[in-house]
């Protein structure tokens, strides 16, 4: 216990600074990649919850974030409902896609490599409808007005933002700590390991990775509502791109999978890396290569990413603290 | 319309099936799921790109070339790289081709830049007039050397020794250690071959499509579902399975338009992959 009270006061602490850093920052520079830092490591951690806890790993898990985003942004746009309720229907669609991907897939008995490449077609597939539909604006897009205020979740300054993405980041590691500490949590780590033994030990394994998908389901579809209430613009390349359901799974894997805080010092590796390069060579790319060498070390050396420097052992530690306490 | 839409999606298919080969058998002999793939075909595009643009070299004589460059590059990629990082997981494979994909497609985007390129020969425009549909030259040498480069590879794995080798590590990889075979070596050898069938097919594939550091993913999801289609690591699946998307991808913008005739792809991925994930000719999951 002594740990988890640790862990509490440390977020605590941690989130009380962030809140009033706007007071210090200044400049608009920094609090936009502070808040690219914490929607990154919010959307890491929602894929975390599935791939770092329960080892189910996907390949596209931007299909939750580009469902969500259409959905609270057709609201929006076509039914005038202001997006702080749209942002509870995105949530919604987010769980409810979630749930229907994973019963699909879980119930066909899909694992490792078979289910990242699925999850990746469903992405595919949505990508493809939402270019062909007429209520998502097609390959042009949809475009939403600047409207800012609290119920429009748009804001003036980017203070407002960095506070929405705070409080996204607060909800992520809210949800990952009570998920390390309950029951569930620890079926799901369970389920990671051996998912046959799992089974036999009487865990509902198909149920755990459903509910599992359907909260990655539900962040997603929030961060979704997040990006075109900022951006105000959505079109398929964007609401399905590859390139974010990437993202979301190498800050995991890179900070530490199955942690608490692996998605965000995972993001805070990645957006450091990006301005770093982007400061010496200004040239498209760079970056990611530089990230993609890191993950491979990371991977080959360093299992439990970069995490487990800090700890030594304390991913593995942690799992079996887990295991005794719930037993 | 429709006869004209099957033939053009048979040219296509033929080349998907190369695409798809090399993966399957790869994954057939490592049971690894190599997710750099696609990357690696935007390479050799890239390869008889430059072939071309710099020294004039026919695309399809570049096959010459790129195809053992390709070889080389996979052996070197997968017995000092994938192979030693890996410490031989699966999930560690996938994420390590995964991140060897980023740093091949960035790395096109920081050296050759976002823009798209494509290849114009003295021929590309000629034609020949099956009556229903004009197949422009280009597209029928596609065609044809697809589909010998398929059989060469069949003859290989089937009637030399080296196939022989490589089909006795697919069964039994200790078994193949007892008597003698060099496992690690045939491992490399087998990414090697899945890599030069990308060579081939990048030079194959110039003359009719474009280039850019993108073009790979396009072919990941196509490659994906005729190697799941045709079963994993079975040869005629994928030659059957890239003929099967090639056809469902034309006829289906032919039906649907376009945007929406894509589906089509998506659609038989999930649905092979949740009703009969072993696919046509598959033995097991």
């Amino acid at each position: 216990m002594a740990a988890r009270n640790s862990t509490l006061l440390f977020c605590a602490i941690g989130f009380a600074a962030l809140a009033f850093a706007p007071l210090g920052i200044s400049s608009k520079f920094y609090l936009d990649i502070l808040t690219l830092i914490f929607f990154t490591a919010y959307i890491g951690q929602s894929w975390n919850i599935l791939g770092g806890y329960a080892g189910q790993f996907s390949f596209g898990g931007v299909m939750f974030f580009g469902t969500g985003a259409y959905a609270s942004s057709i609201l929006v746009n076509s039914f005038g409902v202001p997006a702080i309720i749209g942002v509870v229907a995105a949530v919604f669609a987010g769980a409810v896609l979630a749930l229907c991907v994973g019963y699909l897939s879980f119930r066909s008995g899909l694992r490792g490599s078979y289910f990242a490449l699925i999850t990746l077609a469903f992405a595919e597939l949505l990508r493809v409808v939402a270019n062909s539909l007429e209520i998502t604006g097609g390959g042009v897009g949809l475009f939403l007005t600047y409207a800012p205020g609290l119920q429009n979740l748009q804001f003036k300054t980017p203070v407002g933002f960095y506070y929405f993405a705070l409080i996204l980041l607060a909800i992520s590691i809210a949800i990952a700590i009570w998920l390390e500490n309950s029951r569930f949590g620890a079926q799901r780590v369970a389920i990671r390991e051996n998912e046959d033994a799992a089974e036999a030990l009487g865990i509902n394994t198909l149920r755990r990775k459903c509910q599992a998908i359907m909260i990655m389901g539900a962040m997603g579809g929030a961060a979704g509502t997040f990006y075109s209430q900022k951006y105000l613009y959505l079109d398929p390349p964007i609401a399905y791109s590859v390139h974010l359901s990437v993202e979301m799974l190498l800050v995991t894997i890179v900070g530490g999978m199955g942690t608490v805080f692996g998605p965000l010092i995972g993001s805070l590796v990645l957006h450091t890396v990006n301005e770093v390069t982007r400061n010496f060579i200004d040239t498209p790319g760079l970056s990611l290569i530089v990230y993609g060498i890191i993950l491979i070390i990371i991977i080959s050396y360093l299992p439990n990413g970069l995490i487990g420097l800090f700890k030594g052992r304390g991913a593995k530690k942690t799992d079996a603290r887990q295991g005794d306490g719930d037993a | 319309m429709l006869p004209a839409a099957m033939i053009n999606g048979l040219m296509y298919g033929a080349i998907y099936a190369l695409v798809a080969l090399g993966l399957t058998l790869i994954y057939g002999v490592l049971h690894i799921i190599n997710f750099a793939h696609g990357a690696m075909l935007m390479l050799s595009l890239y390869a008889a790109f430059f072939l071309f643009h710099l020294f004039g070299i026919d695309p399809y004589l570049a096959i010459v070339i790129v195809t053992p460059a390709a070889f080389v590059f996979g052996y070197v990629i997968y017995r000092w790289g994938v192979g030693k990082l890996s410490g031989g997981r699966d999930q560690n494979i996938l994420l390590i081709t995964l991140g060897l994909s980023i740093i091949i497609e960035n790395g096109a985007l920081f050296f050759f830049t976002g823009d798209q390129q494509t290849v114009s020969l003295s021929y590309s425009y000629d034609a020949v007039d099956l009556g229903f549909v004009f197949l422009s030259y280009p597209k029928i040498i596609s065609f044809f050397a697809s589909l010998l480069i398929c059989l060469l590879l069949w003859a290989l794995m089937t009637k030399t020794d080296l196939g022989r080798a490589i089909r006795a590590v697919a069964k039994q990889r200790e078994g193949a250690r007892l008597v003698g075979i060099d496992v690690e070596n045939i491992f490399a050898i087998t990414f090697g071959i899945g890599i030069a069938c990308l060579g081939a097919a990048g030079c194959m594939l110039l003359p009719i499509f474009y280039v850019d550091p993108y073009t790979g993913n396009i072919f990941v999801v196509i490659a994906f579902t005729i190697v799941v289609l045709g079963g994993m690591g079975s040869i005629v699946g994928a030659l059957l399975g890239g003929f099967i998307i090639g056809i469902t991808e034309s006829v289906g913008g032919l039906l649907l338009g376009e945007s929406l005739g894509q589906i089509g792809i998506s659609l038989i991925f999930i649905l092979i992959l949740i009703l009969k994930p072993t696919g046509l000719f598959g033995s097991k999951v």
